[in-house]
């Protein structure tokens, strides 16, 4: 009799956790890596992730733990031409039962909370979280998720987070943003690099949603060069406090925040005695005097975040609340970023399953000239590629927090793929999806048609997918050209370095006569996959050879190949996503998972697409012809900056 | 001590919005990776008990379920609702599914006298089976009061004042404590178990029993037979007019003259 009546509005709810979207999630925000970094830190961010609830220790030495040794990261490996399968195959798996249980309990009621009383067309409209739907997050526990318990939070690990921002990336990205400025950015270097002081005074009130967090970094005069920041702090004659001073732009949560981590340069004195700036990140409350901010700024998507100018003058900030030592705050900044980046990739993957999901819906029902358009190959087309980069999105997310759960510290380039793949599938996805519902998608009503202004940012902020794409490839070249330092170490005492040489030379010569060098995947992969693997296997050899090539023909002026690295980058993140989904495959088939056979198909589909981008990119990246092109290209720019734009003369000559 | 110590019961039913399938060999339905949750009548009884306790009218609520391991996430959704403690009577999938509303009755009653409760909170039916059975036997067992199909409950001294909603309008039944109220869907909107909740319902008490432990016998003392699905409805048809709608009633006989 229930059953028949239909049950209030949850049924309608409930059937939508089935039909729909389980996504969800919320995102981070900005940042900015900059060529710089990409110079000279080997880029290696030391993440202190810890199993939740566990506090890190404050460190220097890891970074050089992961920089010295053999990096165990497959992306990393990938620049030398090595197949690292330790943390991709089998698919990692971190949750133990009890995990597996908390989370499972979770996210039914989170995801009846965005059904039924989070609106997010509402607050689009209104350009801010309606105040019960904030009171709602705040009682859920959304904005402590990975807050200690002990310190209120509930203490979830990197992929317990994943699961549940995927379900808010699915309903509302304004609301993602929000507390993805809180916690994954705004307060994550108090989790990160905090004081147990620090973390016992402010975490609390902030992973209760009493208090907001906000991520100080972007200026008006630099947003990808954070280095480059003006704000500056200086230490008080007393010598209790500094001296903050400086305007920050486009900051998140900027108009609501009490707390915020502040980057900003002070003036630090090395042992010649010379004194030079660096940047410092601080803990700074609204409530120390001299913060301000200016009106949410109006925007094209998530709107529903506020964004804000926010100013300092003076502010005193007691020296205790250095964050990560005073002239740590780039580090500081770029571990926050680089551990927050994975959370994008599982919101979206939410994002994108619900622009299926609409675009299913329509496509199912809708007829035109007599059929059902899902019987047209054109809509059939968008609709596999669709799930097949929601797919990748997916399998990236979690094989990345996995790894991060696991206790990897080099996972800097996977994080910034994952990135730049989720933020640029997601866009495809809507924009497809928008694409098959037709005039329907463009209506607000509809839904999609926020949904693609929310997802514009995504490839801005948090480091443009430009210059991510200049992170992954010069990072890893680093790494490869050290192997082939030491190759050239070696050839100055050949005798005593035979091994290290024979085995080069041999890989080399067997690439020069057009062998495999034995690479392969067929002992992790499923045997069902073989053709996958190969192609994978097959893509690494070549970009391996690529690379080294390249930095034989460049050296170090590689860094200024833009062409080249992006195509460099491409190649690397289709590669990514390769290994990712033939080991989530390879697992599914394994397991005999009712997807299984369906997931097979994805597989075989974008190994073999992704094999083919990657030759081409590959190939380009040493092409003469391409090379020419690309001179060309700059040449066209040129032109065309020099005259203030499009200057050609007008096909009718007026 | 003041205040009334609550028993719920808190049945792991097939979530609402799953369709139900008939197992191939016809002898029930398929709930092998079928989505799970509390019996929604089950979540109103446990939010009007929870609100008891909140009012300072009850002083302890406990949620109870009988069935396979998996009725604890059922009951970990009771606490983290507001529940104090639970009773997880296991058992046996294979006889569980053969237990009748009888058996849940004789359990309930011992564990309500085992625990000196007052009041037994209970839903008018678990979606399920849709007996409507369970709350009417356990008063009948325990030899206490009922009010079922509670729209709204009221404490009144001693007593429990009970409104229901029949046909013609409202009735409203008082009884005398100890008694036994089944829910019905407008009594209250239940609340969301919040994560956090969720995170402190982990460390409340959860006892664990076995029929053997109340000395109750639940064997089947029925059999089934078969399971079958409803038949299908046949396709209608649409007249233009009322007057061809009564000459066809007529002709089947549904109208007179
Ligand atoms: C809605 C919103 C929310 C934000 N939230 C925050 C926040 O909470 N905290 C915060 O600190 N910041 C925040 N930001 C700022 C954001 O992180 C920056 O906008 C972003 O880092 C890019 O910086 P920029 O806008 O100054 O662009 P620029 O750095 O000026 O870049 C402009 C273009 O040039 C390219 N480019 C720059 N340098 C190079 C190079 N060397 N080689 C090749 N290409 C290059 C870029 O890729 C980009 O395409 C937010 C921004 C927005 C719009």
């Amino acid at each position: 009799m229930f059953r028949s009546a239909g049950y209030l509005a949850r049924s309608v709810s409930n059937l939508s956790i089935k039909s729909k979207p389980q996504i969800l999630r919320c995102a981070d925000n900005s940042s900015r890596v900059i060529p710089s970094s990409c110079r000279s830190t080997a880029a290696s961010p030391e993440p202190r992730q810890e199993p939740a609830g566990k506090t890190l220790p404050n460190t220097k030495k890891e970074a050089s733990a992961s920089a010295q040794g053999e990096s165990r990261s497959f992306a990393m490996n990938l620049f030398q031409g090595k197949i690292a399968t330790e943390q991709v195959f089998p698919f990692p798996e971190v949750l133990d039962d009890e995990q597996k249980e908390i989370l499972q309990m979770l996210v039914d009621p989170c995801a009846k909370f965005f059904e039924e009383q989070n609106d997010a067309l509402k607050n689009d409209a209104m350009e801010k979280i309606d105040d019960t739907s904030m009171q709602g997050l705040r009682e859920m526990g959304a904005f402590g998720l990975q807050v200690p318990q002990e310190l209120g939070g509930l203490g979830l690990n990197n992929t317990q987070y994943a699961r549940l921002v995927e379900i808010v990336g699915a309903h509302d990205l304004g609301v993602g943003i929000t507390l993805g400025a809180h916690q994954s950015i705004g307060f994550k270097g108090i989790l990160l690099f905090g004081s147990p002081e620090q973390k016992t005074k402010y975490l609390p009130p902030l992973a209760s949603g009493e208090q907001m967090a906000a991520f100080c970094l972007t200026e008006p005069a630099c947003g990808s060069d954070a280095s480059a920041i003006r704000t500056r702090a200086v230490l008080s004659d007393d010598g209790k406090h500094y001296v903050l001073n400086g305007s920050k732009i486009w900051i998140s949560n900027g108009g609501l925040a009490e707390v915020f981590t502040v980057f900003a340069q002070t003036p630090v004195t090395g042992p010649e005695g010379e004194t030079k700036d660096k940047v410092t990140a601080l803990i700074v409350e609204r409530s120390h005097g001299g913060v301000s901010h200016g009106a949410p700024e109006k925007k094209m998507g998530i709107k529903a975040s506020n964004t804000a100018e926010v100013y300092f003058e003076d502010v005193m900030v007691p020296v205790e609340n250095v964050l990560g030592g005073v002239g740590g705050g780039f580090k500081v900044a770029m571990n926050i970023l680089n551990n927050g980046r994975f959370g994008m990739g599982a919101a979206l993957s939410g994002t994108m399953k619900y622009c299926i999901w609409k675009a299913v819906e329509h496509a199912s029902t809708r007829m035109q000239f007599g059929s059902r358009i899902d019987s047209y190959g054109a809509i059939q087309e968008k609709i596999a590629r669709m799930t097949m980069v929601q797919f990748v999105t997916e399998s990236m997310a979690y094989m990345l927090s996995a790894n991060m759960d696991q206790g990897s510290t080099d996972f800097q380039i996977e994080a910034a793929i994952s990135k730049i793949y989720a933020s640029e599938a997601a866009w495809f996805c809507a924009d497809e999806g928008i694409q098959i519902l037709g005039g329907m998608g463009y209506m607000r009503d509809c839904g999609m048609e926020k949904v693609m202004r929310d997802l514009r940012i995504f490839r801005i902020f948090e480091g443009t997918n430009d210059i991510l794409r200049l992170f992954v490839a010069l990072t890893g070249i680093q790494y490869a050209g050290k192997s082939l330092k030491e190759l050239q170490k070696a050839l100055k005492n050949p005798l005593a370095n035979m091994g290290a040489l024979t085995g080069a030379a041999t890989k080399r010569a067997k690439r020069m006569v057009g062998l495999g060098s034995g690479l392969s995947l067929a002992q992790h992969a499923h045997p069902q996959l073989n053709d996958s693997a190969e192609k994978t296997a097959k893509a690494v050899e070549q970009f391996g050879a690529t690379v080294e090539s390249l930095l034989m023909k460049f050296n170090k002026n590689i860094i200024d190949e833009q062409f080249v690295l992006k195509r460099v980058a491409d190649s690397a993140i289709d590669i990514y996503g390769m290994v990712a989904v033939l080991s989530r495959v390879s697992r599914s088939l394994e397991q005999n998972l009712p997807s299984a056979e369906h997931e097979k198909l994805i597989c075989e589909v974008f190994c073999d697409e992704a094999a083919e981008r990657i030759q081409q990119n590959l190939a380009s990246a040493n092409s003469r012809r391409v090379h020419k092109n690309f001179d060309t290209l700059t040449k066209i720019s040129k032109n065309v900056v020099e005259n203030g734009g499009a200057f050609q003369v007008h096909p009718l000559g007026y | 001590m003041s205040g009334l110590r609550v028993l719920v019961g808190c049945k792991r039913v097939i979530d609402y919005a799953v369709k139900i399938r008939v197992r191939p060999d016809k002898m029930g339905v398929v709930t092998d990776g079928v989505k799970h949750s509390m019996n929604p009548f089950d979540e109103i009884a446990i939010e009007e008990a929870v609100r008891l306790k909140e009012k300072k009218l009850a002083s302890e609520v406990i949620a109870v379920s009988c069935g396979p391991p998996q009725c604890q996430e059922t009951l970990r959704t009771a606490m983290a609702m507001g529940a104090d403690k639970s009773i997880h009577v296991e058992i046996d999938l294979a006889t569980y599914e053969k237990m009748s509303p009888l058996h849940v009755a004789k359990l309930l009653s011992k564990i309500a006298q085992d625990n000196k409760v007052d009041l037994i909170l209970l839903g008018k039916q678990a979606i399920d089976g849709d007996c409507n059975q369970t709350g009417q036997m356990t008063a009948a067992l325990l030899d206490w009061p009922q009010a079922t199909c509670a729209s709204s409950i009221e404490k009144t001294n001693g007593d429990i004042k009970v409104v229901k909603e029949v046909d013609g309008g409202l009735e409203t039944v008082k009884v005398k404590l100890p008694a036994v109220v089944t829910t019905d869907l407008r009594l209250n909107e239940p609340r969301y178990a919040t994560l956090p909740n969720i995170m402190k319902a982990k460390k409340k008490p959860m006892e664990k029993k076995k029929p053997v432990d109340y000395g109750v016998d639940i064997d089947p003392r029925q059999k089934v037979v078969s399971v079958e699905d409803p038949p299908t409805r046949e396709a209608g048809q649409k007249l233009d007019n009322v007057q061809d709608l009564v000459t066809k009633l007529k002709e089947q006989g549904l109208l007179t003259s």
